[in-house]
């Protein structure tokens, strides 16, 4: 059995007025020991229902989970004294101040006083909140209470460490840091299992990588893994006006080997066989037809097309597309 | 490979006090760092004694007493009522903000956060009537009875707040916001206290406002607290309700039903509930 791993897990919700969603629809996932693993999937894809489900928080409706042969609906409690877990949105509480928040969670795992607030001291250095430590969460920003989240994950050094989206809401500078703390981690011996949005961020720093849509999952692997599973070269261009975006796509499925796909507002994507041949062919069309081009070009297959090809959508939002293309 | 911190030993009583503590002190913290909270917990009721003695007290007459002393175990009763209801509002935000996400990853007690809560409730309210009988003894109120009934009509006008934080604490654990609960206990409570024999005898209702106030709990505590401070004014007419009849017994079912049926739902509530 792999260290984490999850069968056929079912959730539905079912808000009143609104006919019921199946939030997990037989989720099957499996983390080996040591490994950081990617939950890789759009808005409502289902990678929060995951992480609660495997931290506690929620009973899936059927299926199983276990974490190191724990039984994860049978024994929370003993599944509890081993994970880390921060959600989607920083759960800290105001009114304590940053250092008071993280000895609060230490005692709550039951470490001596000493020890909490001596990790507690660790865990605002490596995060980098020396300053803010003794002023209370109210006046933190959404980065620093983030921040603060995430090392109330790692008070006991946790050998199971759940981060749903840890990198939203980041600024760049931080969220590398965050990266350089994560693989930190993993050579330490941690099992990671975080989620993201992030066609980026999984292929830093998962070893393998579950593309998740509508509640399953429907792709695993590695990023190079998948990347090969959709083959080829592809040619995106981004067209100056989005009015002509009708007409760049015919021209892309003109000269493509596949069907074209909208990337984002203004990007295109097509899969080509001959991928020199076909640039050339797609620049010169669309000069003849007069559609601007900001930029065109010939690329090897990114996560996002695998995202595409899977699922017929684009992955990500398009903030996320800015923070990829920087 | 680093090794995991492991908890000190203990038991599942040590750990259940320890988590108290510790979800107790956090209770403590914010009344420290919103003192607002406090200081409006014990300035409204300073504020209805005040009122209630110089605005109505010339122009209700209670034959054979003064209204303060007729008033002060209505006002006790109100807001140990009203400030139970903070237990609902805290717990919607807390989930709200979710740290009870954060406390249901933890290998911690969940009965241990409900009692901290409601504990906090408790503390608040004990200020709160030591602050109102200060302030009543100032405008002329006196106790008449033993010091031991007395201390009894303290206990249990706290015991019921203490019950009634546990169905708060349960409410709001079952709504969309916080606001939901502050706004409901103002609709629901301010009625119950009011269509009592807290502020005007019963007898002096219309006829189904008075069989209300007869059968209405508050009207139970509150005649319980005026008994056992010697205030109830000589020629009192009590209803034929049995709970007008018996408000002491009644109190104490009624608490005793709040909590067996309030604190298990309140606990498997918590072990369920995510933002
Ligand atoms: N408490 C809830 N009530 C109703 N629907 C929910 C609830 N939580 C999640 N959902 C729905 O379940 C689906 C999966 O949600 P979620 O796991 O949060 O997705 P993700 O984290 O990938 O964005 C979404 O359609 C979402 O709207
Ligand atoms: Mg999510």
């Amino acid at each position: 059995m792999a260290f984490i791993e999850a069968r056929d897990l079912v959730k539905t919700y079912s808000p009143k007025g609104s006919p019921e969603v199946r939030a997990l629809d037989g989720l099957n996932l499996e983390v080996q020991q040591g490994s950081v693993t990617a939950l890789l999937g759009p808005n409502g894809a289902g990678k929060t229902t995951t992480v609660k489900a495997l931290t506690t928080l929620i009973k899936p409706d059927s299926g199983s989970a276990f974490i190191d042969g724990v039984d994860v609906v049978a024994q929370p409690q003993a599944i509890r004294r081993m994970i880390g877990a921060s959600g989607q949105y920083a759960a800290v509480d105001q009114n304590l101040t940053g250092f008071e928040n993280l000895v609060m969670v230490g005692r709550l795992y039951h470490l001596g006083a000493k020890v909490a607030r001596q990790r507690a001291k660790e865990l605002i250095e490596l995060f980098d909140l020396v300053e803010a430590q003794n002023r209370t969460v109210k006046g933190y920003s959404g980065g620093m209470r983030r921040r603060i989240d995430l090392a109330g994950a790692l008070v006991i050094r946790p050998p199971v460490l759940f981060l749903d989206e840890p990198t939203t809401g980041l600024d760049p500078r931080s969220r590398i840091g965050l990266w350089e703390v994560i693989e930190q981690l993993v050579n330490d011996g941690t099992t990671v299992l975080l989620t993201t949005q992030y066609l980026e961020e999984a292929d830093r720093l998962a070893d393998s990588i579950s593309v998740i849509d509508n509640g399953r999952v429907i792709a695993k692997g590695t990023a190079d893994e998948l990347k090969a599973s959709v083959g080829g070269l592809r040619v995106a261009v981004t067209v100056v006006d989005e009015v002509q975006i009708d007409a760049a796509r015919a021209i892309l499925n003109r000269f493509g080997s596949g069907e074209s796909a909208v990337l984002n507002g203004r990007t295109l994507v097509v899969p080509v066989s001959d991928g020199p041949a076909a640039l050339a062919a797609i620049v010169s069309a669309a000069a003849t037809e007069g559609i601007g081009l900001h930029d065109a070009g010939m690329r090897r297959p990114t996560l996002d097309d695998v995202f595409l090809q899977l699922t017929g959508h684009a992955a990500e939002t398009d903030e996320a597309e800015k923070e990829t293309a920087a | 490979m680093t090794t995991t911190l492991k908890p000190i030993p203990g038991n599942a009583v040590t750990r259940f006090v320890s988590d108290g503590a510790v979800t107790t002190w956090r209770n403590m913290m914010k009344i420290i760092r919103v003192p607002e909270i406090l200081l409006f917990s014990l300035i409204q009721p300073i504020m209805f004694v005040l009122l209630f003695t110089y605005v109505f007290g010339a122009a209700v007459v209670i034959p054979g007493s003064d209204y303060t002393s007729f008033l002060m175990a209505g006002i006790f009763a109100q807001t140990v009522v009203f400030g139970s209801t903070y237990s609902g509002s805290a717990m919607a935000q807390d989930l709200k903000d979710g740290i009870i996400d954060r406390f249901r990853t933890l290998p911690m007690s969940g009965a241990a956060v409900l009692v901290g809560r409601t504990t906090g409730d408790l503390v608040i309210n004990t200020l709160s009537m030591l602050v109102m009988m200060g302030t009543g003894l100032i405008v002329g109120w006196r106790v008449k009875s033993s010091p031991l009934e007395f201390l009894a009509g303290v206990a249990i006008l706290l015991l019921f707040a203490y019950a009634f934080s546990w169905v708060m604490a349960f409410l709001g654990m079952s709504v969309k916001s916080p606001e939901v609960i502050n706004n409901a206990s103002f609709l629901i409570l301010f009625p119950l206290t009011f269509i009592s024999n807290a502020f005007v005898p019963s007898e002096n209702l219309p006829t189904p406002l008075r069989i209300f106030a007869e059968w209405n709990p508050v009207s139970a505590l509150v005649q319980s607290a005026r008994e056992l401070f010697g205030n109830v004014p000589p020629g009192t007419i009590v209803g034929d309700a049995w709970p007008a009849q018996n408000p002491i017994a009644t109190v104490l079912i009624g608490v005793a039903v709040l909590l067996i049926v309030f604190v298990p739902l309140s606990i498997r509530k918590f072990a369920t509930i995510s933002r």
